[in-house]
């Protein structure tokens, strides 16, 4: 029995198992197949092909996160998994049932196993906290006393017991997303959706939110997809990710193994939001075509992969038999690996430089390290 | 003034405000629904009836620009039909709730309309039906606004309670008409507008206090 089930208190009126049999898909939680949606026409503004041909899965109990730039689809994908759009073409399977087949009222007991949080919280401002979590539970016909019960049990899990009775005026964007979190977590869904939830918050905020969806995630199992278009959010949290560009989806699979081969522009742009893909200016600056007598050559090294490069510097100065110096370096951890950069100064000693220059590539590639040649300095 | 003018005051004053009542309890009851639906069904909306919604709103505006008093004499028939009789208090609360009722619709559509459409996707998202969004989402979060729409709908109800006096339907424009005017007893027209002011004073009051109990989206502690 795991942490979400022992959570259980009361029982919800009605299952949605009672309406329709799931479909046997065990791995994926979230499946989207040949999926288009194509906005029609409407008031003189012409339609509008939002998404093309999606194919992916998100394994269950992942976090997955969806990334993109303002207009990619991402709205438009979320959406479909919790029906509140239907797609043009294709199907949306969301724990083994078509929910892009349903409508009505079985669509209505479908949505309760499905989550979601909000950029803009989206509260009752005539709610309470501990009413505005209520809703849903209201909304699914629970008892009082379960509702009650619930409902603490909610506050704690996401950290403001104390907050109980305050209305959410008198709480902070980081205290109403919690309330947010626990309103979605109500009826136990087993997916979660979050629509660019820590967009409108402080960074300080937006980690602690992070944290606590992860924690979410670990403790009950919750399947997290993110909607974002924050490399960090990406970074901190999810384990697999899909890149949207223009209703595409350009890139998906394990965030470590997207991040630390990108091959698309648009992923190699928010790559470069982490880890940097300019030189500090005043070694920039400095950097000219041709040696110069005791000079150095300005190598950059890319850098991917667990435990990659962190001992690649004194290896190299071993091989070369000099001191090398190091000018730059910019690496961070994506989904358990090294992904950034480090800039490397080879000193021009006794032999030529072009001589220097070679051997260093040579034994980069050797160590199977992408490096670039950027020049020379003083 | 004498006792008997006085009397006659405050049976005028309580012939208004049973006119008055009544007449916004029926309109409300027919115009907060009627509202709700203006409120909730154009194209894509939670009730989407396109063309329902468009024939209403015209009912709606028809109603809205008929001048009161000409619709007082129009619906004699149809309010001797409902109330028995064409003449009287308790028959000027026909034509007073026909004319509130759009009025209220209106007011309530907007404060319906104020409401964050993010709120109905939020509902939507847990699978709220659409009658759940209106009872739990809707008219809560609409609520100060709701109270400010009946606030106003009631002083101006007392506005046109004074014209039905025309076919008799007695009240405190009635009395100042009668008295004040036909009869020349200009200290009777002012203790009718006198009662009228504190009146309206009252209900705006009451209804300012009330929407500020109810709106809990700005610190109220």
């Amino acid at each position: 029995m795991n942490a979400h089930q022992s959570l259980a208190i009361g029982q919800p009126i009605e299952t949605f198992d009672a309406i329709s049999p799931p479909v046997t898909e065990p791995d994926a939680m979230v499946r989207f197949e040949g999926i288009s949606k194509t906005y029609p026409a409407y008031r003189g503004k012409p339609g509008v092909n939002a998404l093309h041909n999606i194919d992916f899965a998100i394994p269950r109990g992942s976090v997955a996160g969806v990334i993109g730039r303002s207009g990619a689809g991402k709205s438009s994908l979320v959406r479909l998994i919790n029906g509140l759009e239907k797609p043009t073409t294709g199907r949306v399977i969301v724990d083994g049932r078509d929910i892009s087949a349903l409508t009505g009222r079985a669509l209505r007991l479908a949505q309760r196993s499905i989550g979601m949080i909000f950029q803009h919280f989206n509260l009752l401002s005539s709610r309470t906290a501990a009413d505005n979590i209520a809703l849903p539970l209201e909304i699914a016909g629970w008892a009082k006393a379960d509702i009650k019960a619930r409902v603490t049990e909610l506050l704690a899990l996401v950290g403001i017991a104390d907050k109980h009775d305050r209305y959410p005026s008198e709480l902070s964007g980081g205290q109403k997303q919690r309330v947010g979190i626990a309103r979605a977590l109500a009826t136990r869904p087993s997916v979660l959706l979050s629509d660019e939830a820590t967009s409108a918050l402080d960074p300080q905020t937006t980690r602690a939110i992070l944290d606590l969806l992860a924690n979410i995630n670990r403790e009950l199992g919750v399947t997290i997809v993110l909607i974002t278009h924050e490399m960090s959010v990406v970074r901190q949290l999810a384990k697999e990710v899909v890149v949207l560009d223009a209703g595409h989806v350009v890139e998906s699979g394990h965030v470590a193994d997207i991040f630390t081969h990108p091959k698309h522009p648009i992923t190699q742009s928010f790559l470069a939001e982490v880890i940097g893909d300019s030189l500090p200016v005043s070694l920039a600056s400095r950097i000219v075509p041709g040696p110069s007598a005791g000079g150095h050559a300005v190598i950059r090294i890319e850098v991917r992969g667990a435990g990659a490069g962190e001992t690649l510097v004194a290896r190299l100065a071993r091989e070369l038999g000099r001191d090398v110096s190091l000018l730059s370096a910019r690496i961070d951890e994506i989904g358990g690996q090294h992904v950034g950069s480090l800039v490397l100064g080879i000193p021009l000693g006794v032999s030529s430089a072009a001589d220097a220059v070679t051997r260093t590539l040579a034994f980069l590639s050797q160590h199977q390290f992408s490096a670039e040649h950027l020049g020379y300095v003083a | 003034m004498s006792p008997e003018l006085v009397n006659l005051i405050i049976q005028a004053t309580f012939e208004s405000l049973y006119m008055v009542g009544i007449a916004a309890l029926l309109g409300t009851a027919f115009g907060l629904p009627l509202g709700v639906f203006l409120a909730t069904s154009r194209k894509g909306e939670l009730f989407a009836a396109p063309i329902v919604n468009r024939v209403l709103g015209i009912v709606v505006n028809a109603t809205r620009s008929t001048p009161f008093i000409i619709l007082v004499v129009a619906i004699i028939p149809f309010t001797r039909l409902i109330a028995g009789t064409s003449i009287g208090s308790t028959a000027a609360i026909v034509p007073l709730t026909i004319a509130s009722t759009p009025f209220i619709a209106r007011l309530v559509e907007a404060a319906i309309r104020e409401v964050d459409g993010g709120l109905i996707e939020t509902a939507s998202s847990f699978g709220a039906s659409p009658l759940q969004i209106v009872l739990k989402v809707l008219i809560p979060e609409a609520l100060p606004g709701l109270l400010l729409a009946l606030t106003l709908a009631v002083v101006s109800l007392l506005g046109y309670s004074a014209m039905v006096g025309a076919v008799g339907g007695g009240g405190l424009g009635d009395l100042g008409i009668r008295y004040g005017y036909q009869r020349f007893m200009p200290e009777m027209m002012l203790a009718v507008v006198v009662v009228l002011i504190a009146l309206v004073q009252l209900v705006q009051s009451a209804g300012d206090f009330l929407a500020r109990r109810v709106n809990r989206r700005l610190r109220h502690r």
